[in-house]
């Protein structure tokens, strides 16, 4: 009894404020990737292996920007632009000659895909990481630490981001094609939507959103040819956690994880916080596999 | 084509259509025709191939033989959401409306095209409304909430927001109390009335012979009679042969 | 006469092989079948007619197990069966041929039927090789002889024109030497030759089974069947022969929407 209330008073309320914070910035960011990967699985039932390199050539157009311009913002906005218009070829090329053939090959196309992406990033800019400054370098203070503006900024703009695409979906008339799409593929033929330029489409989006994490993360770490691995199997994980398909799912799931993961580095440091997610991930298929924030599990 | 044979020419054609499912042989040389604005009846037993023919007009199946024309351009192959844009509106056995989208919702989908202007937008809307005013009435609603005879309805009007030359309608009354089976029968002939073509499918003996101009009946996947509505009754010995016991 | 017997006469047991009481299915607030006292003698041809969603395959669905009933039995020569597991019910001698083709593709002919055969005895011995079994090679070939494709033994399955994969089908059910055949539109998707040759088939097989027959195609209906069960709705509308059904004029009103 002594020891638990001993250990109850040894939890740092401060670290534990941080760890919020910073947690809800990192999960902001794997909401806006992970966004993108379960919108190409639940309109297109691709499992989009390629996102990670989506997201790290998004980084590198990012430097490529700033580099010439000086402007993040700029960056930003560029990247996710060139890369949506990546995605689209890409799917066009890749993906549009494999639409009602087994999953498996969809599987392998993006596999193949991410190889090449990341073998040519290799290529065209080498293994040094790239460096992309923050757009604002200012600190406020949070309880004993200078905490950056700039990890708020990001969580922010995450939401802004997620937040568009939201209200995109259900006002404009492209975002009914794609919940008409997703609900009845063969009645939104029927009733005129060009079907194929849909999926197009959705997975343009979801490749733009994962240049724009890209972007917005890589002040935080280097940029190099591999920045792609981690997160996408963090994305995977949120996705199944939060339930295929269901955009508001992976958001509170990806809240969710990251918070997890920064509680647990207080005691054991960020390279054990992982085996959360991976914990996470496997109670939710032992128990609720349909996802863990899905309403009703089927 | 002539001008003499373009005058002739009607809305639809089809020959000699072979459709499979896999191996299954369900159409074995369908050929019907339906003139601009006519009602056409396409009667016949479950399992004869009636839905299929319909399916395979509008591109949903592809036939392993035979064509489908529309105003004499062959249209076999096309994809079906470019025969939607070039007139042909579906309506099908289940109804099938976006379930998750709202009444407004699901009627935007073929609102939303490319040329048409606002005003249009809202004259079509005022239009379809006032053939149905229960889907006024309930515009954003989930179309997943409506019973069975306002999706059907829902099902219709939203086929008529593509302003379609022709609607393939897939038996519309299936599962629908008697009464709304009268009112089934006064939409189509409202839609007559505004010069829209019609392919009925259906197994209401009566209310297809009432509707249509022509009658085709189906039996094993081929047409077995053809003729006017008007010349057969519902108690003669070929509806008896190809649609009773 | 005794309207209930079977107009050939074949049949005398006085227990009818297969009998339900007060079947009903429920999903939800729809009914799909409605309290169904249904009897077939051993022996007979019954075709099960009637309009889209009258519950057909729902009522095929529970003989077979597929479906668990919501209310009612379902008894089997006596033996109460309701609610046993397909594959038991299986075992108890019902065997079903379904709607939509399932044979194994890529086995042969013979395999296909030989699968079945087994089914019956030395499930689980999995040391002696099967053609030492030479009595299941009997069966396999005594079912395919019946549904003419014993020549075509060694031929793959996928290769098999549409009519004879559907007469595969009915083979592969014979094989497990059933008492009650449940036979589910057999003629889909044939054509007139194909359907002729499969209604000359059940009616050769029919000599020493039970069978129940879905089917939409008249002709085949009333040229095969002893009796005619109409249903419409989930409930049984009318019974009789095919001349009787022929002349109630419910049964024409029902289909005719009149």
């Amino acid at each position: 009894m002594d020891a638990m209330v001993g250990f109850l008073q040894a939890i740092p309320l401060d670290q534990l404020m941080i760890q919020t914070v910073n947690g809800v910035v990192t999960g902001m960011i794997l909401a806006l990737v992970a966004s993108g990967l379960t919108l190409i699985f639940g309109i297109l039932d691709v499992v989009n292996f390629a996102h990670g390199e989506l997201f790290m050539l998004g980084a590198y157009v990012g430097v490529i920007v700033i580099t010439a311009t000086g402007s993040f913002y700029l960056a930003l906005v560029t990247s996710t632009l060139v890369i949506a218009l990546l995605g689209a070829a890409l799917q066009i090329v890749t993906l549009r000659p494999l639409i009602g053939r087994h999953p498996l090959n969809t599987i392998l196309a993006t596999f193949g895909t991410s190889l090449v992406l990341q073998n040519y990033a290799l290529w065209q800019f080498g293994p040094v990481s790239r460096k992309i400054s923050e757009p604002i370098t200012a600190h406020f203070d949070l309880f004993y630490l200078e905490y950056p503006w700039y990890r708020l900024l990001i969580a922010g703009l995450s939401a802004a981001i997620i937040g568009s695409f939201w209200l995109f979906l259900k006002f404009s008339t492209f975002g009914v094609w794609i919940r008409a799409t997703s609900q009845d593929r063969v009645m939104a033929q029927a009733m005129g939507i060009p079907v194929p330029w849909v999926y197009t489409g959705v997975f343009a989006i979801g490749a733009g959103m994962a240049a724009a994490s890209g972007v917005l993360f890589a002040p935080l770490v280097g940029v190099d040819h591999a920045m792609g691995l981690d997160w996408v199997l963090k994305a995977f994980i949120v996705v199944v956690v939060g339930g295929m398909g269901n955009l508001g799912g992976s958001i509170a799931a990806a809240i969710f994880i990251s918070l997890l993961e920064s509680y647990a580095s207080i005691w054991v440091g960020p390279s054990l916080a992982v085996i959360v997610s991976f914990v996470v991930l496997i109670l939710t298929l032992l128990f609720r596999p349909t996802g863990l924030f899905v309403a009703t599990p089927k | 084509m002539s001008i003499a044979e373009a005058i002739n020419e009607p809305l639809v054609r089809v020959e000699d259509l072979h459709t499979y499912y896999g191996k299954s042989h369900i159409l074995h040389g369908v050929s019907l025709h339906v003139g601009p604005g006519e009602v056409v009846g396409l009667l016949g037993r479950n399992g004869v191939g009636k839905s299929t023919t319909l399916k395979t007009i509008m591109g949903l199946v592809q036939p392993r033989q035979g064509r489908v024309l529309l105003g004499g351009n062959v249209i076999t192959g096309l994809a079906p959401h470019k025969l939607a844009r070039l007139g042909i509106g579906y309506v099908p056995e289940d109804r099938r409306i976006f379930r998750l989208l709202t009444v407004m919702e699901n009627l935007r989908t073929g609102l939303d095209r490319r040329g048409v202007t606002e005003d249009r937008k809202r004259a079509l809307l005022d239009k379809v409304f006032s053939f149905f005013p229960v889907l006024a009435e309930r515009r954003n609603q989930a179309g997943g909430t409506l019973s069975g005879g306002e999706q059907q309805m829902l099902a219709i009007a939203r086929a008529m927001m593509l302003e379609p030359k022709i609607i393939l309608l897939d038996e519309p009354t299936e599962g629908l109390m008697p009464r709304m089976v009268s009112q089934i029968g006064q939409i189509i002939d409202a839609l007559h009335r505004e010069g829209v073509a019609i392919l009925l499918v259906e197994q209401n003996v009566p209310l297809t012979l009432q509707a249509s101009q022509r009658v085709y009946i189906l039996e094993k996947g081929a047409v077995r009679h053809h003729c006017a509505a008007s010349e057969i009754d519902v108690g003669d010995a070929v509806i008896k042969q190809y649609l009773g016991v | 006469m005794d309207v209930r017997s079977p107009a050939s006469g074949r049949g005398a047991a006085s227990v009818p092989i297969l009998k339900t009481e007060g079947l009903s299915v429920r999903f939800g607030g729809l009914s799909a079948l409605n309290q169904i006292n249904f009897e077939v003698a051993r022996g007979e041809l019954r075709a099960i007619i009637g309009p889209n969603g009258a519950g057909k395959s729902t009522f095929f669905n529970c003989l077979t197990g597929v479906l668990r009933p919501s209310d009612g039995r379902i008894l089997l020569n006596g033996e109460d069966i309701t609610g046993f597991a397909s594959n038991r019910i299986s075992q108890k001698g019902i065997a079903r041929s379904y709607q939509i083709t399932n044979i194994l593709p890529n086995a042969t002919v013979l395999e296909n039927v030989r699968i079945a055969a087994q089914s019956r005895r030395h499930a689980w011995n999995m040391i002696t090789h099967h053609s030492a079994f030479a009595d299941i090679n009997e069966k396999a070939e005594t079912a395919l002889d019946s549904v003419g494709l014993l020549s075509k033994e060694n031929e793959i399955a996928a290769n098999l024109s549409h009519g004879e994969q559907r007469n595969l089908e009915i083979g592969i059910a014979l094989a497990t030497e059933p008492s009650l055949l449940c036979l589910d539109e057999p003629t889909a998707g044939m054509s007139a030759a194909e359907t002729h040759e499969t209604t000359q088939l059940v009616r050769r097989i029919a000599k020493n089974l039970t069978i129940l027959i879905v089917e939409h195609d008249m002709q085949v209906v009333m040229g095969l069947a002893d009796r005619i069960t109409v249903l419409h709705y989930g409930e049984i509308l009318a019974e009789g022969t095919p001349e009787e059904i022929q002349r109630n004029s419910k049964v024409l009103e029902v289909y005719l929407k009149t």
